[in-house]
């Protein structure tokens, strides 16, 4: 988060509260769990590391923050930055292996139960989307949310009809 | 009251040793104004079962009711007249009448039905206005859009205000913007009251629905019912302070 509220100031110099709005406008229903205060705590760690200045206001109590040339130097960084694609598969993969071999608990159970809580997830994401304005950016955001639940669903699937076919056990049990 | 009701019902293809039993005893209940998806792999019999519960195909045992009608006895003129009135279509591949226009594509189940060509026509622009098709009346399928298409299909399911909508893949030849729009159209339906049986591999369009039944060689091997708000969404922000 840091480095987005940093990026949002190369625009201009703004106000936490601008920032906070903006960022809640990008991200629609997955910004309401933000709390307000949140903003705030992350520009007095960036001011901290010297990468925005606040500068002179008419207002004492509504400070104006800009960016240092070592916070432009991070947000051209950032910006090229390729973030790496994390999978959080193993843990679920594991606990089917491990139920299967030990029968302690029925893996086609436990892929139902997930696939029901990731319908449950998709459902929310889904009806967020068709309830934002035309236009609205946070749909953008919500459609990359319901494309990898719906990835995760489909790799569900896969796992029923490994689960349960008897001759795929792993045979070292 | 049920809208639809099945009991053991059953649909066999094929004979002796490559007999199929594509629907295996299904009992099923749809509550008037329910919106259930029924998913699962192909080949599992929903599509099937859509056919069995619409009258397109006769089973091999068991029952069918559409409201207080049983509807697997029936002769095939009094079938295809309940199906007309009763129950509407929409199917992946649209099937529109590729000669006539959107408007008359929505008109004809009414005329069919023996309305008037005034009261099909009222019926067919107020359906059209409501899935964002009113200013494509005069145009030919061929110059819509898949999204758009689809919009007149469920306006022509729509034109003798059926009981039961019984959708096959209705997003399955549509992109995301598309499917969105089909989306917004059916929960415009559900919160009508509208009852709607959806068959569909998409697991957006099975997420919107209030019921998922997940079937495996022609029985139903789960039944869950999906509810709203449970603020999962706003935990997924996955940005750190």
């Amino acid at each position: 988060m840091q480095d987005a509220v940093l990026a949002m100031l190369a625009k201009e110099p703004s106000h936490g509260y601008e920032l906070r709005a903006r960022l809640q406008q990008s991200l629609g229903p997955l910004g309401e769990s933000m709390n307000p205060g949140q903003i705030y705590v992350t520009l007095g760690r960036l001011e901290k590391a010297g990468l925005i200045v606040c500068e002179p206001s008419d207002s004492p109590d509504r400070k104006v923050y800009a960016l240092t040339p070592s916070g432009q130097q991070r947000v051209a960084a950032w910006l090229t930055e390729v973030a790496r694609p994390k999978p959080d598969l193993a843990e679920f993969h594991l606990k089917l292996v491990v139920a299967a071999a030990a029968r302690l608990a029925d893996p086609v159970e436990l892929v139902a139960a997930q696939r029901r809580e990731l319908l449950r997830i998709l459902r929310e994401a889904q009806l967020a989307a068709l309830a934002e304005p035309a236009g609205s950016t946070a749909v953008v955001l919500l459609e990359g949310v319901m494309l990898r639940f719906q990835a995760d669903l489909r790799w569900l699937d896969i796992c029923e009809r490994t689960w349960s076919t008897p001759h795929n056990e792993p045979e070292d049990t | 009251m049920n809208v639809l009701q099945t009991r053991r019902l059953t649909k066999e293809h094929g004979a002796g040793a490559s007999r199929v039993r594509a629907v295996d005893e299904v009992d099923l209940d749809v509550p008037e104004g329910q919106t259930l998806a029924v998913m699962g792999p192909s080949g599992c019999g929903k599509s099937t079962l859509l056919h069995l519960l619409g009258g397109l195909e006769r089973p091999t045992a068991g029952e069918v009711w559409i409201g207080q009608r049983r509807t697997d006895s029936l002769s095939e003129r009094a079938l295809a007249r309940l199906r007309r009135r009763s129950i509407g279509f929409v199917f992946q591949a649209f099937h529109l009448v590729d000669e006539l226009s959107t408007a008359e594509n929505v008109e004809l189940p009414a005329l069919l039905a023996g309305r008037s060509l005034r009261e099909a026509r009222r019926r067919a622009d107020f359906l059209l206005d409501q899935v964002g098709l009113a200013d494509r009346a005069r145009h030919l399928p061929s110059e819509l859009s898949g999204g758009q298409r689809q919009r007149a299909a469920i306006a022509r399911a729509l034109a003798n205000e059926p009981q039961v909508v019984l959708a096959d893949e209705p997003t399955g030849n549509l992109d995301t913007a598309a499917t969105t729009d089909v989306l917004r159209i059916f929960a415009e339906l559900r919160a009508a009251g509208q009852t709607l049986v959806i068959v569909t591999h998409d697991e957006r369009v099975a997420a919107t629905a209030d019921r998922l039944i997940s079937m495996r060689d022609g029985m139903f091997v789960d039944d869950t019912r999906l509810l709203d708000g449970t603020g999962r969404l706003a935990g997924l922000i996955g940005l750190e302070g």
